[in-house]
């Protein structure tokens, strides 16, 4: 939607803070901090004219409504549309997008699956495999190399490990980052990062749909499991696909831009890599510290399914809410300096995978491919530094960065 | 350990008495699925294992219902004749070993108390649109708990001294590849149940006495962190984790209500008592981890691999 366009603009609740500024804006998604400083300081809720919206930004709140799935449902989408109006672009998400009782199964499975206790049989194969993509990006040289962090690291890693432990096919496998990037644009208004990814969105959602199939998955990884789960009637037949599909939609976007935010925070932090090299006990916290930090998910959203009193107002039953996790994460009124990318800090309860009943159900691996990968460039690279200038990509969901230019210091 | 307070206690039928608790400030409590269990230690000292059995939509409250048993070990008779609206109950779980699975038909089979459990299952498959029926069987009508807040037209209610022993086979039928048949209720009837029902369509919750692998205490107990080398004493006033915190030990946690697995932690020495939602059972009683956001120790002294 552009500036010059009328903008439908409903009544507000009475009492509530209005803001005419488009979150979704290029300016806003590649620099959000002023926003959502302006945002936790207008109060606990405020009205967003642009798009007929509400929005929280303190902690305190956030965390509160992302756990209240009673009165703030997801059922309705966790994007901008809302399903209750609108047609959603694809079939919704049976975690995602579904409430109690609908996403207690399907939860259920993929929490079993995806757990730490599930996850012991990839650890030797994800940090073998690290070692060996550090070793091959370092060579033999012994000088410094200069990389792209989000394609050599952020992107190649993950996705050397993570669509081989879901068991899709070699072939296609590109598909699979412009379909999280569509997908995580989506969640947004309409605008001109939509339009863009439109035109091929169909041919990457098809080409991921059909990985979901029992028939093309192969016989070890989570797709596997999944289905082996609907074998035991754990999982309806036709709930299988759509819970395989979930991984690959909100499995691959998500990690690329966590380590992406690790690696900027690394190259621009240098005593903090040296902490994370030299401190075994900080090596825990340091992929959530990343999250908090630069929340690659920014934003969730909910619909409310009553009238919600919030602050001196209440949110209209009906109403879209839109959750700023990437805000709550930098609210000080509940972190101290949360502007600094700190190791020494206890990440504990900051909201990057949300919280309560939808938390990122795929935290686990996250961590572990993220663990994976900075332990090799731990025992490798004595340095990290800026190259050249990072450039950031606007997304209507995500904090990315598109590139970021790193030399690496062997030791 | 959460503490809850009983809010209600109001006889059900005979026999049986209904549980209302809720947190003393009013809060929230953690979620549960339908066929959830909570452990729940009374002020006797002795834990039981009660099905929820109230609304999940009513993120306050917990409803758990008691029949009377005197041949049991005592936990009922306390509950019946002694816990008053007011005390305090401390809370394990919930957790779910009960779950509903998805299926177009449900055909829900209880037996006396055993109807607690199917009552969120029915909640849940009204909501999700499922064909369903019950079964419910009990010695008398007026030993037979929550009748009045059974749908109408999907309940069979057959006490046995009206009408005899549940007209299982007949009200069961062939059961086909769409249906799940859940029960609930004394080993006789479940085992009468498994000689109609194929096991791949067929879920089940026993009653058992168990109780739950370690005892719970109440008195202080010491954590060591090998890592770091300091040692915590943990009182019955805060978590593992809590008491890590506040000696300056930072371990990573997220939902700090046992579900989310993040703060799970490697034991090297002592007995953890598990309080979680995450570990199965053989991972319990392997003891070789816990969750520190909910789970305390059996032994005097527990070592942390941290």
């Amino acid at each position: 939607m552009t500036a010059a366009e009328p903008l439908p603009v409903a009544a507000p609740a009475p009492d509530v803070p209005v803001s005419h500024v488009d979150p979704f804006s290029v300016d806003v998604l590649t620099d959000p901090l002023p926003f959502q400083a302006a945002l936790r300081d207008a109060g606990p809720v405020q009205y967003l004219a642009a798009h007929d919206l509400y929005a929280m930004g303190r902690y305190a709140e956030v965390r509160a409504a992302l756990t209240d799935w009673q009165r703030f449902c997801s059922s309705a989408g966790v994007g901008l549309s809302n399903f209750r109006r609108e047609e959603p672009w694809r079939p919704p998400s049976l975690l995602l997008e579904a409430d109690p009782p609908h996403h207690d199964a399907p939860r259920r499975v993929l929490s079993a699956i995806l757990g730490p206790r599930a996850l012991r049989r990839w650890r030797d194969r994800w940090f073998a495999a690290a070692v060996e993509h550090v070793d091959a990006l370092l060579g033999t040289g012994g000088g410094p190399v200069e990389v792209d962090g989000m394609t050599a690291l952020a992107e190649a890693f993950p996705l050397r490990v993570f669509p081989d432990a879901v068991g899709i096919a070699r072939e296609g496998r590109e598909h699979l980052l412009p379909y999280g990037e569509y997908l995580f644009n989506a969640f947004g208004p309409h605008n001109e990062l939509v339009a863009a990814g439109a035109v091929e969105a169909g041919e990457h959602a098809a080409w991921v749909n059909g990985q979901c199939t029992r028939a093309t998955l192969a016989a070890e990884g989570f797709g596997a499991d999944i289905w082996a789960a609907a074998d035991r009637g754990d999982l309806t037949a036709e709930q299988a696909p759509l819970v395989v599909r979930s991984l690959l939609s909100a499995g691959v976007d998500t990690t690329v831009h966590g380590l992406g935010w690790v690696l900027h925070g690394m190259a621009t932090h240098p005593d903090q890599w040296a902490l994370y090299r030299s401190d075994d006990s900080r090596r825990r916290v340091c992929f959530d510290e990343a999250v908090r930090w630069g929340s690659p998910v920014q934003t969730f959203f909910r619909t409310a399914e009553v009238d919600v009193p919030v602050g001196d107002t209440v949110v209209p039953e009906g109403s879209k809410i839109l959750l700023y996790l990437g805000s709550a994460n930098h609210d000080p009124r509940h972190w101290d300096a949360p502007e600094r990318f700190d190791l020494r800090r206890d990440p504990s309860g900051h909201v990057g995978f949300g919280f309560g009943l939808h938390q990122c159900v795929g935290q686990h691996v996250a961590r572990l491919e993220a663990d994976a990968l900075l332990a090799a460039l731990a025992d490798r690279v004595e340095r990290i530094e800026p190259a050249g200038e990072p450039v950031r990509r606007a997304n209507n969901t995500m904090r990315e960065w598109a590139s970021l230019p790193l030399r690496l210091h062997p030791r | 350990m959460t503490s809850l307070v009983v809010t209600a206690k109001d006889v059900v039928a005979d026999g049986v008495v209904a549980l209302t608790l809720a947190r003393p400030d009013g809060g929230r409590l953690p979620d549960w699925t339908p066929g959830a269990h909570v452990d729940l230690t009374l002020g006797s000292g002795e834990t039981r294992q009660y099905s929820l059995c109230g609304d999940r939509w009513d993120p306050s409250s917990y409803r758990v219902a008691v029949l009377r048993e005197p041949d049991g070990r005592g936990g009922s008779r306390y509950v019946h004749d002694v816990l008053a609206v007011g005390d305090p109950v401390e809370l394990g779980g919930p957790r779910n070993h009960f779950p509903l699975v998805p299926a177009p038909r449900y055909r829900f089979v209880a037996g006396g108390i055993g109807v607690t459990p199917l009552l969120p299952m029915i909640a849940a498959a009204e909501v999700l649109g499922a064909d369903w029926s019950l079964l419910y069987g009990g010695r008398r009508r007026a030993s037979m708990a929550f009748l009045d807040e059974l749908p109408a037209g999907h309940a069979t209610v057959v006490p046995q001294d009206e009408a005899g022993l549940l007209p299982l086979a007949s009200w069961l039928g062939t059961v086909d590849d769409d249906t799940v048949v859940y029960a609930c209720g004394p080993a006789p009837l479940l085992a009468a149940v498994e000689a109609l029902v194929p096991a791949a369509r067929l879920r089940t919750e026993r009653f058992t006495t168990t109780e739950i692998a370690a005892p719970v205490r109440d008195t202080p107990f010491t954590v060591e962190l090998a890592r770091s080398g300091t040692t915590v004493t943990v009182d019955a006033s805060v978590s593992v984790l809590e008491a890590m915190r506040r000696e300056g030990a930072t371990t990573l946690s997220s939902c700090e209500r046992g579900t989310c697995g993040t703060c799970e932690t490697t034991v090297l020495a002592g007995v953890p008592d598990h309080r979680d939602q995450v570990l199965a059972d053989h991972e319990r009683a392997a003891g070789d981890c816990m969750l520190p956001c909910v789970s305390r120790a059996a032994t005097d002294h527990l070592v942390l691999d941290l």
